[in-house]
């Protein structure tokens, strides 16, 4: 298959980036970024600059990959991380536009790859549990309600990709912080330090310059990992409760 | 009082205040349709003008008035201070608009938002205003003392086409800014609920047609019935 890619190229953070075309022969098996990798071994064999995409373990868990295609974060295949979209669900003579996701607290580093430690930066201001949880087989002897256990597992699934980011049109990042609140909330080992966890990692997401929810829900249809809204609702009210009750 | 200051300034805080005074404005407007509908009732307007004078003196719906006007400055603000944040927090747009994984109402909010503040501003100073410096004639009945001939004035405007028309167009985006609002208003509370989630999403439904459509049906009839 012949495809036209339309590809962001930007040198570093503080120049202008520009799309640039490229053509380009791909097989329907390839993966998004095999076909991008064909691509690159073209531009290094003519002396050009490759074009940067953040990959790491390509089988849609770790959260590296991710760009905006045709507008889409992560490209149009629901539930899937860019390394897993397969260059069948494109067809032959396609127009694709690849861009890196857009937002004022992920800098562009370089072409596709943005800078998202300002994530780390939450997940640093309470994202973890400090209190003493004993070793594998405590965690093990406390009964947890299946029901609760899943709603824990499905937050928890969130890998941290930036999509709901990119998806959001005020780039806000409620999905994210929700879904790893919402996921040690369930758990009675992170419940104990609920309160606090909500409010310095709500803190911290302002600071860093994310735009505020306004309930869009575009996070939702485009999160490879199908994260609810839902967690969204459980934080708000998490902090509106911490925030008049807490002693912090 | 830091702490309340800073809960209220959080990104999260700022939506509690956009909810609230979303939900207080929505109550107020199924208020003013219930009056509106004494436009309809064939009397000259007696049952109108009594029932404005009704409003503008009665102390505690006086009381109400000015938290009313609280929340309508404060919706509004807030709106623009979040609209103002949110397309900093994104500065280059990208190359392929997508429309299909949200809706028409949620990404338009802050515009429609606009639109209708400018309806407001216009609908305010044409009737309330006016009334408020005296620019209104007076009439009597049975002979009480005089009130102010607000119908009148209502029926002039609502006679002219291209007045019904904006007044109808203003109520469309109305609606489309109520369809998300309702529901966006209980999210923002953290209410999103599987027992209650569809009914509110229904409500919600029903009371962002049923409202502006008795709004503009009001104009529209006066206009038929003149």
């Amino acid at each position: 298959m012949k495809l036209t890619l339309k590809i962001w190229r930007q040198k570093n953070t503080n120049s202008h980036g520009k799309f640039e075309n490229y053509q380009i022969t791909a097989d329907t098996h390839m993966s998004f970024l095999e076909m991008l990798d064909v691509l690159n071994q073209d531009l290094i064999e003519q002396g050009k600059d490759p074009v940067a995409f953040e990959h790491d373990c390509r089988e849609g868990i770790c959260g590296a990959c991710g760009v905006v295609i045709d507008g889409r974060p992560h490209g149009v295949l629901k539930g899937t991380t860019t390394c897993q979209l397969h260059m069948r669900f494109f067809k032959d003579g396609d127009t694709i536009t690849i861009e890196p996701w857009r937002a004022s607290a992920f800098p562009v580093i370089k072409d596709l790859v943005v800078d998202r430690s300002a994530f780390d930066r939450i997940i640093q201001a309470g994202g973890y549990v400090s209190v003493n949880t004993g070793q594998a087989q405590d965690g093990n002897a406390i009964p947890i309600e299946r029901d609760t256990a899943a709603k824990a597992f499905d937050a928890a699934a969130c890998i941290g990709c930036g999509a709901c980011v990119a998806a959001c049109p005020n780039a806000s990042a409620m999905l994210f912080v929700s879904a790893k609140v919402s996921h040690l909330f369930h758990l009675p080992q992170g419940k104990v330090e609920d309160e606090s966890r909500v409010m310095s990692m709500v803190t911290q997401m302002d600071k860093e310059g994310f735009g505020n929810c306004s309930n869009v829900y575009a996070c939702e249809a485009e999160c490879p990992k199908e994260i609810s809204v839902e967690n969204i609702a459980l934080m708000n009210r998490r902090f509106i409760k911490s925030s008049l009750t807490s002693n912090k | 009082m830091n702490w309340f200051i800073a809960f209220l300034k959080s990104s999260l805080g700022k939506k509690l205040i956009m909810s609230l005074t979303g939900l207080f404005l929505m109550i107020f407007l199924v208020v003013h349709l219930s009056g509106n509908f004494q436009l309809l009732l064939q009397d000259e307007g007696k049952n109108f003008n009594l029932y404005t004078k009704f409003m503008t003196t009665n102390p505690v719906i006086k009381a109400v008035s000015y938290l009313l006007y609280i929340f309508i400055f404060l919706h509004t603000i807030q709106g623009m201070v979040l609209w103002r944040q949110n397309r900093a927090a994104r500065k280059n747009r990208y190359a392929v608009p997508v429309t299909k994984t949200s809706s028409f109402a949620s990404r338009n909010m802050a515009y429609l938002g606009m639109i209708i503040f400018i309806f407001l501003v216009i609908h305010l100073w044409q009737f309330w205003f006016q009334m408020k410096i005296g620019g209104i004639g007076m009439i009597t009945y049975d002979s009480h003392e005089p009130v102010n001939n607000l119908y009148e004035v209502v029926a002039y405007a609502f006679g002219q086409w291209w007045y019904v028309l904006f007044y109808v167009i203003c109520m469309i985006f109305l609606g489309y800014h109520l369809m998300h609002g309702f529901q966006s208003a209980f999210q923002s509370l953290g209410i999103n609920h599987k027992k209650y989630s569809p009914l509110i999403k229904g409500i919600g439904m029903i009371y962002s047609v049923v409202v502006p459509l008795g709004f503009a049906a009001i104009p529209i009839i006066v206009y038929l019935l003149r």
